[in-house]
């Protein structure tokens, strides 16, 4: 079982100091992020909460090393971030996985530096962790959405990251196979044990996975605050923890409680 | 489909050779040949080995040009698309060549080669070209960032990536393309077999008229374009039915 108290004891993954990212366009220059220290523990499920357009997302893509940041700097094992590598890698939502490809054919994708025995037992472990098995030959046309980001989770486990980048990957699944995405990447990150940054907007999705929550401001945007979400997996989402946590959150947003 | 819906394209194409039949026959001077004198025509082209003979020499030119052009324009295309700077210093010359037709190369194309095979080939070639660049080129800019993004994160070298994602991510819009493409060179090598050689099927209807005004063959050559057109079509079409590019074509 999880507990917080481990957490001081945990060490520091990937480190952004005085992040901060300008756009220019047509002669306009947009301030996305404002001056954002963080830090990530390694093993560390942390979610980046804010609304949409907040900069969260460039945010992501630039600890990916898919962006340059304006200011600051990004290190992840004390090494500085210079591009994207094959040790961190990056969930698109399911629109990620190549269609031209079959299940075998992503999963095996990043496995191009090994013997094709090692590829094919890796691809048929990861097959069946994320339980596409029978669909092996199948192509992410025919399967579902849930599959298809499945798929894509599989996809970057199978190259062994210690750490997952994920950009709001359930955002166009329905809400039960959302539910159920939560419940088995919780699974996965609980047998694997990888560092994870996942961006969302949805409150109750970054209150039900999280170590810690990350509340971004608007744009331009600064954290607000940060949440420790101390409740050990799985967690009740009816108990009074859960629901002050949660409603601290909405707070901090300045989201009155009420539909 | 039921097979009834299945024969109706061709009951049509039944009436509308009966109502051809009756309209011809109905007036004093003959404008047009009728049906069974144009297969009666078809079938004269047959026997004396003459539209085997220029159907090869047709499918011959249009081979050679459009193989030519492709060998060319893709990878060219795709360089450009790949590379936003060039197809930004390109363009503007690419958007003055394509309105030109390609029927206006043929003086240029008998000054240079003289009339033959080679003139011929050549203006398929020059028709083919440009559309083909084209199309390379979109279908570059048409890949979306986040599979090049995924490429990059596993590792892939720059090699890597054309291989692994570029190349696969384009091919189902390169078909498009090749298809209109085609289509685009059988119409030019009619013209050019007008004008500048002795045979194949554009030859032939020039030569039925001016030996004879022969214009059963004339409607008879008119058929076998058409047919074999269609033929072209439809086995370049049979291309986006691969399982594996499906993805290229559905709504989704």
């Amino acid at each position: 079982m999880q507990t917080t108290d481990a957490k001081p004891v945990m060490e520091i993954k990937l480190r952004a100091k005085g992040i901060g990212m300008i756009f220019k366009r047509d002669g306009n220059c947009t301030s996305v992020l404002d001056n954002i220290d963080l830090d990530v523990g390694d093993g560390e499920f942390l979610c980046l909460l804010g609304p949409s357009g907040c900069g969260k997302s460039t945010m992501l893509n630039i600890i990916a090393g898919f962006l340059e940041p304006t200011n600051g700097t990004v290190t992840i094992d004390g090494e500085a971030v210079k591009g994207p590598d094959s040790r961190r890698i990056f969930v698109f939502q399911e629109r990620g996985v190549f269609p031209w490809l079959t299940v075998e054919g992503n999963i095996g994708f990043g496995l191009f530096r090994l013997s094709r025995g090692e590829r094919e037992k890796r691809i048929a472990h990861y097959v069946k962790l994320v339980g596409l098995q029978g669909f092996e030959k199948a192509y992410p046309q025919e399967l579902s959405g849930g599959m298809k980001q499945r798929l894509e989770v599989a996809r970057a486990l199978a190259v062994n990251p210690d750490m997952l980048f994920l950009d709001e990957p359930f955002g166009a699944l329905d809400s039960i196979t959302r539910l159920i995405m939560r419940g088995e990447l919780l699974r996965i990150w609980e047998a694997e044990r990888k560092t994870i940054v996942f961006v969302t907007h949805d409150i109750d999705e970054a209150v039900q996975l999280a170590d810690r929550v990350v509340v971004m401001s608007t744009r331009p945007a600064k954290i607000q605050k940060i949440v420790e979400i101390d409740i050990a997996h799985p967690r009740d989402i009816s108990s009074p923890r859960y629901l002050e946590l949660r409603d601290g959150i909405f707070e901090a947003i300045g989201l009155a409680h009420k539909v | 489909m039921s097979p009834l819906v299945r024969l109706r394209p061709l009951a049509f194409i039944v009436i509308l050779l009966g109502v051809w039949h009756i309209a011809v026959n109905r007036q004093p001077v003959h404008l047009l040949p009728d049906p069974l004198q144009v297969a009666t025509g078809f079938v004269e082209l047959i026997q004396r080995g003459l539209l085997l003979k220029y159907v090869v020499a047709s499918l011959f030119r249009v081979t050679w040009g459009f193989c030519l052009a492709a060998a060319i324009a893709i990878p060219a295309g795709l360089a450009i698309g790949w590379h936003r700077r060039a197809e930004m210093a390109l363009n503007p010359l690419l958007q003055i060549l394509r309105p030109i037709s390609p029927l206006a190369w043929i003086p240029i194309s008998i000054l240079w080669f003289g009339v033959g095979d080679v003139a011929a080939i050549f203006l398929i070639f020059l028709a083919s070209l440009l559309p083909l660049t084209l199309t390379a080129i979109n279908a570059v800019e048409g890949i979306p960032q986040v599979y090049v993004n995924a490429g990059r994160n596993f590792g892939l070298s720059r090699a890597g990536l054309v291989y692994s994602v570029l190349y696969p991510a384009v091919i189902p819009r390169l078909i498009i393309g090749l298809r209109i493409t085609l289509g685009i060179a059988w119409l030019v090598v009619v013209a050019a077999e007008m004008i500048a050689v002795n045979s194949g099927l554009g030859f032939l209807i020039v030569d039925a008229r001016n030996a004879g005004n022969r214009y059963d063959l004339v409607v008879a050559g008119m058929v076998a374009i058409g047919l074999i057109g269609l033929l072209l079509d439809t086995w370049m079409r049979s291309l986006e039915g691969i399982r594996a590019l499906r993805w290229g074509y559905s709504e989704d």
